[in-house]
């Protein structure tokens, strides 16, 4: 496929998904200070760009599988985002009915494969994905995404080796946001350009900025387009940055705040308004008319979410194994 | 009409007559494909499904465990086999993390429908990194089942299952299992998984054990017949899940149990049963249940060492002769 024209209706759907998604942070962020929210709680704030342009290179059939810091891609996706609080919540009406939590979501309806928390374990998982894609003849791709620190682990370098073995449809994103938890890239290896590791694996690999939806999205079509066309894997380093903690509980002493207000100049948010307003795609009150909508959309996620039941503690046993009768161990 | 075949033939047997069933199901590990498996349990595969089907994997068993695992999210049926159990330690996340808790955490949108199978436990003199037994660590995660068949019968029908069960299944055999002979009929047959056997009735005394170390207590029973004891002997065959039901039956028949297993002795199958009859049949028991493990160290390379390490039939006689006081 040709690279898609971004035309001002794109340019509007990412600046209202972003915001949206932005928000969707803030507010958990909130709801986790509340303690309504519990557990881990790793935000997106400052890499809604990656998403945003991926998402325009992909169509419906595609699949999709990520780490830990998976809110907002289902909402993406097309997932109900009051079914992606209620999970945070930890409700019965949440994506996995309460079973997942922060780290854990999933949509089969919308090819949304995880929400995966051992940092760099769903990278065989897509590997696989674009594996059963190949053996069935679907004209699927998947698109495998990864944090900085995941590519230290095994699972990375022995899935780049068996995607290019057997010629896989899948694309490698690497989401570099500069720190695993704490530990910036300069301190986990003697080279900081991640792309060049699918050097080693003669993938075709390429490093991208990650805060422009429009650049971002060029080059992953690209990706794609050569999954798509049976040409194989490829390695894309998304150059990136979180301006939250690595988690709730993240003091950020490994960073300095003028380092964090430095990336926020290239706000992907801010990247995307400017275009509009540049190019007069939307008055302000037009961008105004966006943002209380997304207010709104966001009340009623919390209203949802709220207004929700608990799971049962019976539920417990519901979706531990597909055979139903089960003979489980329960002690007194 | 039943035919004498070896065990390997069996676990070949199963997985072909299952790729022949559904095209959905294929088969890939270490030397499956052109080497005709490294214990020719695969042997003539390649051949008849070709390498889509048969897959020939680089030394990843992280990689390839992971793969087989996101296929089966995404619609496929695989048979992983590991060259022995020991290197799925290097994928454990991938089992234990990924196939076994999937579809829970997905709220019961993706399940796995995956076999993992190879060699399990010793198999003579090859050092300790080589010679664990796992059936009891893989057994302790909710979301897996675990099969050990003894005999190429069992092995065949167990593993029949377990490639069309919608769960995740480990189906755990032995290097030294695998030119073992035993009837397996030309017909075809399914194995209920967590389903025990009785392999042989008797009154006096109940040997539960699994797996290849089965044999050490067939060769007691045989020991205890000659003074005229007579012991059941049960096949478990399914670690995950355990038929109590069977155990507890027999022992509420003999009132005595020895198990035997090839495991360290800290929270393994045999702790867990003799939990369980102390709460369900304590009011039966007339001596307290003993169990034959191996040692609590890692296995090592010298003869003496490893007959010292492994349970041997008169270790199993003496323990059944203590719970029937007759020492």
């Amino acid at each position: 496929m040709a690279k898609k024209k971004i035309t001002k209706k794109v340019y509007l759907q990412w600046y209202e998904d972003m915001l949206f998604w932005r928000k969707f942070e803030d507010k958990a962020s909130a709801l986790y200070i509340q303690q309504k929210i519990r557990g881990f709680l790793h935000l997106y704030n400052g890499q809604e760009g990656v998403l945003a342009g991926s998402l325009f290179a992909i169509e419906d059939k595609d699949r999709f599988i990520t780490a830990y810091r998976n809110h907002v891609q289902p909402i993406g996706r097309g997932v109900p985002p009051e079914k992606v609080m209620a999970e945070l919540m930890g409700r019965i009406t949440g994506t996995s009915n309460g079973n997942g939590g922060s780290m854990h979501m999933f949509s089969k309806e919308h090819n949304f494969y995880g929400g995966h928390g051992i940092v760099g374990g769903q990278i065989p998982l897509g590997a696989g994905l674009a594996y059963a894609d190949k053996y069935l003849g679907n004209e699927a791709i998947t698109l495998c995404y990864m944090g900085d620190g995941a590519v230290r682990q095994g699972a990375f370098h022995e899935a780049m080796n068996l995607a290019m073995l057997w010629t896989l449809p899948v694309v490698f994103i690497v989401e570099n946001n500069g720190y695993a938890m704490g530990t910036s890239v300069e301190r986990t290896a003697n080279h900081t350009d991640i792309y060049k590791l699918g050097l080693g694996y003669e993938m075709p690999c390429e490093a991208v900025d990650g805060m422009d939806p429009s650049k971002f999205y060029p080059v992953i079509q690209e990706a794609v387009d050569r999954a798509r066309a049976g040409k194989g894997p490829t390695l894309l380093e998304a150059r990136t940055y979180r301006y939250k903690g690595h988690s709730m509980s993240d003091p950020q002493a490994y960073r300095s705040k003028d380092e964090v207000a430095e990336f926020q100049k290239r706000d992907p948010i801010g990247i995307v308004q400017k275009v509009i307003q540049d190019k007069n795609y939307a008055s302000d009150e037009q961008l105004q008319e966006i943002e209380d909508r997304v207010k709104q959309k966001l009340k009623d996620c919390v209203k949802y979410a709220e207004e929700s039941e608990f799971p049962k503690p019976e539920n417990l046993y519901d979706d531990v194994y597909i055979q139903k009768d089960y003979p489980f161990i329960k002690t007194p | 009409m039943a035919r004498e075949i070896q065990f390997r033939e069996a676990v070949a047997e199963a997985m072909s007559e299952e790729m022949r069933r559904d095209e959905l199901v294929y088969l890939m590990g270490e030397e499956v494909a052109e080497y005709n498996g490294a214990y020719k349990a695969t042997k003539g595969m390649l051949d008849e499904f070709g390498p889509k089907r048969v897959v020939d994997t680089p030394i990843s068993e992280l990689g390839f465990a992971g793969v087989g695992v996101g296929s089966a999210m995404n619609g496929l049926r695989p048979i992983i086999e590991f060259m022995t159990f020991n290197f799925s330690l290097v994928a454990i996340d991938q089992i234990i993390n990924n196939a076994a808790k999937m579809y829970q955490m997905s709220g019961g949108q993706y399940n796995v429908p995956i076999t993992f199978r190879g060699p399990t436990a010793s198999a003579g003199q090859l050092g300790a990194t080589h010679s664990q037994a796992l059936e009891n660590w893989y057994a302790n995660t909710p979301g897996l089942k675990v099969v050990v068949p003894s005999n190429p019968y069992d092995a065949k029908g167990l593993l029949k299952t377990a490639i069309r069960d919608d769960d995740p299944v480990l189906v755990m055999e032995s290097e030294q299992m695998y030119g073992d002979k035993g009837e397996v009929p030309e017909e075809e047959y399914l194995i209920d998984l967590g389903k025990a056997r009785i392999d042989r009735e008797g009154s006096d005394v109940t040997l539960v054990s699994f797996g290849k170390i089965i044999k050490e207590a067939y060769q007691a029973a045989d020991e205890l017949a000659k003074d005229d004891i007579q012991a059941e002997v049960i096949d478990l065959r399914s670690v995950r899940p355990i038929d109590y039901e069977t155990v507890v039956n027999s022992l509420k028949k003999t009132n005595r149990m020895v198990i035997v297993e090839e495991a360290w002795p800290l929270g393994n199958i045999s702790t867990e049963l003799i939990a369980h009859c102390q709460q369900h049949a304590f009011d039966y028991l007339d001596a307290p249940i003993q169990r034959i493990n191996t040692a609590d160290t890692p296995m090592a390379y010298a003869p003496t060492l490893v007959e010292a390490f492994l349970p041997q039939a008169e270790q199993v006689v003496k323990a059944a002769r203590q719970v029937l006081y007759l020492d």
